[in-house]
């Protein structure tokens, strides 16, 4: 399995009729088993990217190949859960096929326990973007499309989370594309980075890290993150250990 | 507490104008009663008001599942809003009698052109409801489902029918009582039972309490109606919304 995306471009047209490029030259692969980071600034145009590695949006030139039987998991940058089906449901509607007890385990990773029967307009925005991440997760992907998962949490669940997403990540083989601003998940849980630019995005960059997820002990982590930083500072040598 | 309250001022204010009026014009409540219960004895009221009930929930349910069904392929499907929006103009804008006379003169004074005239009179506003419904539809729930491939049904089901939901409350909520007005009317014109034609002996006899006797049970049954069956089921349905203080 294995994804291979060539975007030649991308455009919108505004309501007043401009047209502007969001996506310009972005090319990469990702392999079975690999967490592929998207880091770009806020509007460049990385969600409009991952909706068309979804399969949601034909509209742009270029060519995207994706496994045809790929079970796709998502969290989009907003939660979207049904406001009128429970949080339990909202998961079961997504993943028939998983049982009680693969969510129990599932809701208790993910600290959502207590919430099971509530509605969506009875959590939190951090409440609800773990119910995405569960409903994501139940469905046992083949390709999993983070956009910005942690954005709203606070640092130590955050960092809980993160190491939820790597354990459940190397368990399965599992594509993964995630999206975040924050550097320290980038360096923690990507096996490629792939830096973009302001809008039209193009990737300015890509880092490849080599120590295996589970090796990367502080100092490594540290290491890496000071190359992500010289990177998009513009310096476009060296690979990180 | 409140309703009773509002019933017996209603009940009072309807005996001291009966008084000022005189009982001939308008009879006071225990008249009225008399003759409820003269014709409950006789089952004449039952039947009356059975066959109109049979009637209003034929043609109910019939521009409603007709009505929603139309209005949902308009609002998704371009070619049909355009084929069907001078059609649902002028059926809005045609006057209920005008659909219940020609109904009678093309179909005969039969139960087919009742019913298909009352749902005929009600199906637009079913229409443009449910247009609106679909039109507002959220569009990124519904890309919620493509990623997570939810099967149709259970997409229909769970994702596109709860957000129509209030669309099709309000549909039926108008529409119900567009129909229990329509409904009398078509009875009065061209039928030989129901509480519309009733009405109508009343008024030819000149016999006002029973006339009163009809329209006051027939009110009553649709209140029933209303608070036992519609109010309970909105509350159902709309369990998961926050509740207003
Ligand atoms: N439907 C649309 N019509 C027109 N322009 C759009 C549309 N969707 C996105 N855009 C524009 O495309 C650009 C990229 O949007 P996108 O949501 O992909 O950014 P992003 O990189 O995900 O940003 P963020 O980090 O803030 O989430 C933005 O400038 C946005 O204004
Ligand atoms: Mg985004």
């Amino acid at each position: 399995m294995r994804l291979e995306v060539d975007i030649a471009s991308k455009t919108f047209t505004s309501a007043a009729g401009e047209v502007h490029d969001v996506l310009a030259g972005i090319r990469f692969t990702l392999e079975a088993g690999e967490v592929g980071v998207l880091v770009g600034p806020s509007g460049c145009g990385k969600s409009t990217m991952l909706r068309i590695l979804a399969g949601l949006d034909p509209d742009y030139r270029g060519h995207v190949s994706r496994p045809a039987a790929a079970r796709i998991g998502m969290v989009f940058q907003e939660p979207r859960l049904l406001p009128w089906r429970s949080v339990e449901d909202n998961v079961r509607l997504a993943a028939p096929l998983a049982d009680e007890a693969k969510l129990s385990a599932l809701f208790a990773i993910l600290e959502l326990d207590a919430h099971r029967s509530h509605f969506p307009g009875e959590l939190s925005l951090g409440l609800a973007r773990r119910v995405a991440l569960a409903r994501a997760f139940a469905i046992e992907p083949d390709f999993l499309i983070l956009d910005e998962p942690l954005a709203s949490l606070d640092g130590p669940l955050a960092a809980r989370l993160r190491d939820q997403i790597a354990i459940l990540v190397d368990r399965r083989t599992v594509m993964t594309l995630l999206v975040t601003h924050d550097i320290d998940d980038a360096a923690r849980l990507g096996d490629r980075l792939f830096l973009l630019s302001p809008r039209p995005a193009r990737i300015v960059a890509e880092v490849a890290i080599r120590t295996p997820r589970s090796a990367r002990g502080d100092a490594a982590i540290a290491t890496i993150k000071a190359d992500i930083a010289r990177r998009m500072a513009g310096d476009p040598t060296g690979r990180v250990a | 507490m409140p309703r009773l309250l509002s019933s017996a001022v209603f009940l009072a204010t309807w005996w001291i104008a009966s008084l000022l009026i005189g009982d001939v014009k308008l009879p006071p409540p225990p008249a009225v009663l008399a003759a409820v219960i003269s014709e409950a004895r006789s089952g004449a009221l039952f039947l009356h008001l059975g066959v109109t009930l049979a009637r209003v929930a034929l043609a109910f349910t019939l521009a409603m599942s007709l009505g929603s069904a139309i209005g949902y392929l308009m609002g998704r499907v371009r070619l049909a809003d355009r084929l069907g929006d001078p059609w649902l103009i002028l059926l809005l804008n045609l006057p209920a009698l005008v659909v219940i006379v020609l109904a009678y003169i093309w179909a005969g004074l039969t139960e087919v052109a009742a019913i298909a005239a009352i749902a005929i009179n009600k199906l637009p506003t079913a229409v443009v409801t449910l247009r609106e419904g679909t039109r507002a539809l959220d569009a990124s729930l519904d890309e919620m489902a493509t990623v997570f491939a939810l099967p149709r049904w259970t997409r229909f089901r769970h994702v596109i029918l709860p957000q129509l939901a209030p669309y099709i409350a309000a549909a039926a909520r108008s529409g119900l009582s567009l129909v229990w007005k329509i409904v009398l009317v078509a009875e009065l014109l061209g039928r030989s039972n129901g509480v519309g034609f009733q009405i109508g002996v009343a008024f030819q006899l000149f016999d006002i309490p029973l006339l009163l006797a009809y329209s006051l049970s027939f009110t009553a049954v649709v209140l029933v109606i209303e608070t036992l069956l519609v109010q309970p089921f909105e509350l159902r349905l709309f369990r998961w919304r926050p509740r207003a203080a």
